[in-house]
């Protein structure tokens, strides 16, 4: 299985379409720290102005953990695109390139070749975010130095510098536990068709408007919310909170492997029985 | 004789589509077995069943005398197959292409072995360049690479000559023969083309609309038709008065501007010529013409 994981990651790297999610990580998180460096204190007084009659805000509140934390939550919502790039192609791709042929017709079964393509593809998905950490974590300390990071939500809350590391590095796990539900899902409906765009279009669809479901305030909306797994594709905002409410994190974290599971197994039943005629 | 392939009542419907009907085959060790038919007959689509590519609707496939479905790693280790045009990773080099095969079949993936095959296949100096760079003769070459990598027992080529060139055929048709004389492998060959096979194939089956139309050795099956020969001859006024009230008379065919186009059977070609040659005819060409089409329409005539 090593050796089969290793020939599908080697496949993902030598490709450029694999590059784009690095590439525009990269960019748009150079912007966003560019224009936190340049505007940064505007932001920021935007962001308290409304407490400011009540609390005095000291210190080096615009730091790289402030900046990391405001760019995860930006980007999670676009990070699913850029998984499903490569998700979307695991398998559609070899079926538009003719290459099954040749795969299929190989000594080995056809659960360990899709297993270990989708292993790459979930190590694909959570180099993204590593990425997305080291660029933004790791890159806006350097430029921003460090401090308290102060978080309004519900409530205002304040971490200590050195309460916070450890929480950017549990939502970072599970951001990564996130895409990989997005992963999962991409390579599924890439068992299905012979076409990557199919697969890239179809599960950015399905990410969006069960996206647009969950934020509709509306009963029928409120029933439905506990069956879209983009409900819980937030659950790293839950390290934020004080206390931290560790039930709902291991609850969502199920709910989401649990996706992962089924997507992967019927991608296992449609690709053992399919016909390879690409 | 062992038995390599046996197919028994095999079957294949896409919805109500038919592709495969009750098909019965046998390949023995050593065979260069020629699977003959029109394009749309069904042979991709048992080349497709036979390499696991596709399931069977009904029927059985034992290779190796080991059944398909139950013992499918087993016997795909010992066999090697281009199933139709043979596709690539273009943005890898043949080398690289080679190599991921070979580890995912579990086989020798030193440099030297894989430099090796590719050698068998004409393609070292290209080892490093990209398969996209690649000419479809070079990409059957590499398709024939990926097939040998394991050194496999049973070789499956489905149509390997398409869209080669008349030499690239005849450097695939020797590399077969080489393959099943000097390194006793058996070869599955599928073709439309009936003059490929025969050159080849020591037996063969034919096969339409999914069904056996007929099999057997290549000689007796091509025996037991007749065949068009066209006799090239300047003379053709005279030779028409030599051959009226003669037998040859009821075996002719058409006339061209120096030719004679006759329907006959193999063991007949030389004695004609002979009766040309005696009655100071000089003959210049003799052209057999043997299509597919007009061998099942010979077939059909004989049938009726």
């Amino acid at each position: 299985m090593y050796t089969l994981v290793s020939i599908e990651l080697s496949k993902i790297f030598r490709k450029w379409r694999t590059y784009i999610g690095f590439m525009a990580i990269g960019g748009m998180v150079a912007v966003i720290q560019l224009a936190m460096y340049l505007q940064g204190k505007h932001f920021l007084e935007r962001l308290t102005q409304n407490f400011e009659q009540n609390f005095v805000f000291v210190g080096n509140l615009l730091n790289g953990y402030l900046i990391s934390y405001f760019i995860l939550g930006s980007l999670t919502i676009h990070i699913p695109f850029l998984i499903v790039l490569v998700a979307g192609d695991l398998l559609a791709g070899e079926a538009t390139a003719g290459t099954y042929r040749m795969l299929i017709t190989r000594p080995v079964s056809r659960v360990k070749l899709i297993s270990a393509k989708f292993l790459a593809g979930l190590i694909y998905a959570n180099l993204i975010v590593l990425w997305l950490a080291v660029v933004s974590l790791g890159v806006g300390i350097l430029i921003f130095g460090v401090g308290e990071l102060l978080v309004i939500r519900d409530a205002i809350i304040i971490f200590a510098q050195n309460d916070i590391l450890w929480r950017f590095a549990a939502a970072y796990l599970l951001a990564g536990l996130s895409m990989s539900v997005v992963c999962a899902l991409g390579f599924l409906f890439s068992s299905l068709v012979e076409n990557a765009i199919g697969p890239i279009v179809t599960t950015m669809t399905v990410i969006i408007v069960f996206t647009i479901f969950s934020a509709i305030n509306i009963d029928f909306f409120k029933t439905i919310k506990p069956y879209l797994f983009t409900n819980y594709m937030s659950t790293w905002l839950l390290v934020f909170d004080d206390p931290i409410d560790y039930h709902e994190i291991i609850k969502n974290c199920l709910v989401l492997a649990a996706h992962i599971v089924g997507f992967f197994s019927s991608t296992l039943f449609i690709f053992k029985r399919k016909d390879i005629l690409s | 004789m062992q038995n390599v392939i046996e197919v028994k009542n095999l079957t294949k419907k896409f919805k109500d589509f038919t592709a495969v009907n009750n098909l019965d085959l046998n390949v023995y060790r050593g065979d260069i077995f020629g699977f003959l038919g029109p394009n749309g007959a069904g042979k991709s689509t048992t080349i497709r069943m036979l390499t696991t590519l596709i399931n069977p609707t009904s029927g059985t496939i034992n290779i190796f005398d080991k059944p398909l479905k139950e013992k499918r790693n087993d016997i795909l280790k010992k066999v090697g197959a281009i199933v139709e045009k043979p596709d690539f990773y273009g943005y890898l080099s043949a080398y690289k292409n080679l190599e991921i095969l070979g580890q995912i079949s579990g086989c020798d993936t030193s440099s030297k072995s894989l430099m090796e095959i590719l050698e068998t296949v004409g393609l070292e100096k290209r080892a490093k360049s990209k398969v996209k760079t690649f000419s479809h003769g070079m990409k059957q070459r590499l398709g024939l690479a990926q097939a040998l990598i394991h050194n496999p027992e049973l070789i499956i080529l489905d149509e390997p000559t398409t869209g080669l060139d008349p030499q690239g055929m005849k450097e695939i048709r020797e590399l077969i023969i080489h393959l099943a004389k000097e390194m006793n492998k058996t070869i599955f060959l599928s073709s439309h083309i009936l003059a490929e096979v025969e050159l080849v194939a020591n037996r063969m089956i034919i096969i339409n609309k999914g069904k056996t139309v007929v099999e057997g050795t290549v000689q007796d099956l091509l025996n037991a038709t007749n065949l068009k020969v066209t006799f090239e001859i300047n003379e053709l006024e005279n030779a028409k008065n030599i051959l009226a009230e003669t037998q040859w008379q009821k075996k002719i065919e058409s006339f061209g501007d120096y030719q004679i186009l006759f329907l006959l059977e193999k063991n007949e070609i030389a004695p004609l010529n002979k009766f040309f040659v005696e009655n100071g005819i000089p003959v210049h060409a003799i052209v057999p013409k043997r299509s597919l089409e007009e061998y099942f329409l010979n077939l059909t005539e004989k049938g009726n």
